[in-house]
């Protein structure tokens, strides 16, 4: 379908077990942040799959904005793009990665969005990536968020990154690929 | 105000489902729940721009990452990458990995009894230039046995991650080697279901490319989604 009129974006395929030969050196070249450092805030959990068996071989992407709200730029003095954070689960399932806290962000028709990242989801099994988002629990303009407000009810939860104890900036979030608790996943 | 468009789906038979029993391991790791149309805001129109200086010289050349010559058939795979207009996507960042002539990877979970190389590591990555293109110089990985199925084995291919306009052009794919008779056996290959989305993963033999007496090359273009550059909400620092 190449070379007609209109051109058809390619298929996905899996990830595989291998990514991190090809995908790991970026984790070790991104600029690192300090948990607890001004302005972070650390996001950890768990990837489970439909029997609650935590998935060893599973890579996430975070994409926010940056602490003021805008998206796109460069983080200072380095060729790695501010608000992107890649990180794969370790041996028990588990992740831990600690981000700039994005800001209230523009949602692109007048309203504005609460703190958040888009996250990709990829591994061995998924043949083509899961798209979710993690919000914090807690912040106020959740509740006007208009990605949020339109995840059904009781499944909006899923989606909300929890502090282990209040106003901590270390957080929780499980991922939950299917079952009752699944994840809210969204079509693209 | 106005309202959010949704995100488009991909046109229908062109991506692989969720669940697709045949590959085993995505019954238990696909969901199961209706997914939720998600409204195009700035977070899905924007994407991450990565530098040069996150690059390192021999990046784009598999066969000089060691300290000495790998074995097997040396290789270029090169292309463009285009998006949905067939516009070339500049400073795209693409990411290959793959196995080494013998069908091995370096990688701790991969137990099959194929002998690695010293002087392969597998893993590659490129910025497409101001046309969109790129090019890598590697071996032509091996095909090797998987778990899938009774005599399973996967079709000689190469790992391919990019970035595109904005995160919705995110693609992670696998580009395979023309005339492979191992494809219509592969479950993963298998999983887009159009025919011709199928095809376009399939490298061209480039003999333009080819250097005589030296190497072979194989010529792939690829297609992210997505029709615009890459927003920016303010200049580059």
């Amino acid at each position: 379908m190449k070379g007609t009129e209109v051109w058809i974006a390619d298929g996905s395929q899996t990830v595989g077990p291998y990514f991190r030969i090809g995908l790991q050196y970026l984790v070790e070249r991104a600029p690192t942040l300090v948990p607890g450092a001004e302005g972070t805030v650390t996001i950890r959990g768990r990837v489970l799959d439909r029997d609650g068996a935590a998935v060893p071989d599973a890579l996430l992407e975070f994409w926010g904005a940056n602490a003021e709200g805008k998206y796109g730029s460069v983080a200072s003095g380095t060729d790695f793009p501010a608000g992107f954070y890649r990180v794969p689960t370790d041996g028990l399932g588990a992740f831990e990665v600690t981000v700039q806290r994005p800001g209230v962000s523009a949602a692109g028709d007048g309203r504005s969005q609460a703190p958040h990242f888009l996250v990709l989801v990829f591994m061995r099994g998924l043949l083509r990536h899961l798209l979710t988002r993690v919000y914090f629990a807690g912040d106020e303009s959740n509740a006007s968020d208009p990605v949020l407000q339109g995840t059904p009810d009781e499944r909006r939860g899923t989606l909300l990154a929890q502090p282990v104890v209040p106003g901590s900036t270390l957080m929780e979030w499980n991922l939950v690929l299917q079952g009752a608790d699944e994840t809210v996943f969204f079509a693209w | 105000m106005s309202t959010l468009n949704h995100v488009t789906p991909a046109l229908e038979g062109t991506q692989p489902a969720y669940n697709f029993p045949p590959y085993v391991s995505s019954v238990a790791r696909s969901p199961r729940l209706p997914l939720v149309l998600l409204p195009e805001t700035l977070t899905e129109r924007c994407g991450p721009v990565f530098g040069q200086g996150l690059l390192l010289p021999d990046d784009n050349d598999l066969t000089a990452q060691q300290g000495g010559d790998p074995q097997g058939e040396r290789i270029y795979v090169h292309g463009r990458v285009l998006d949905e207009d067939g516009q070339p996507v500049r400073g795209a960042l693409v990411e290959i990995w793959q196995a080494n002539a013998a069908g091995r990877y370096r990688h701790k979970v991969d137990t099959h009894d194929a002998p690695l190389d010293p002087h392969f590591q597998g893993a590659g990555r490129a910025l497409t230039n101001d046309d969109g293109y790129y090019c890598f110089k590697t071996i032509k990985p091996g095909a090797y046995p998987w778990g899938n199925h009774h005599n399973a084995w996967r079709p000689a291919h190469i790992h391919f991650s990019l970035f595109g306009a904005g995160i919705l052009s995110r693609l992670v794919t696998q580009m395979y080697f023309p005339g492979d008779p191992l494809q219509p056996l592969d479950p993963i290959f298998n999983s887009i279901p159009d025919e011709a989305a199928r095809q376009g993963l399939v490298a061209r033999l480039d003999m333009e490319r080819a250097e005589p007496n030296y190497a072979l090359a194989y010529a792939w273009d690829i297609v992210l989604r997505g029709r615009s550059e890459t927003l920016f909400e303010e200049a580059r620092r």
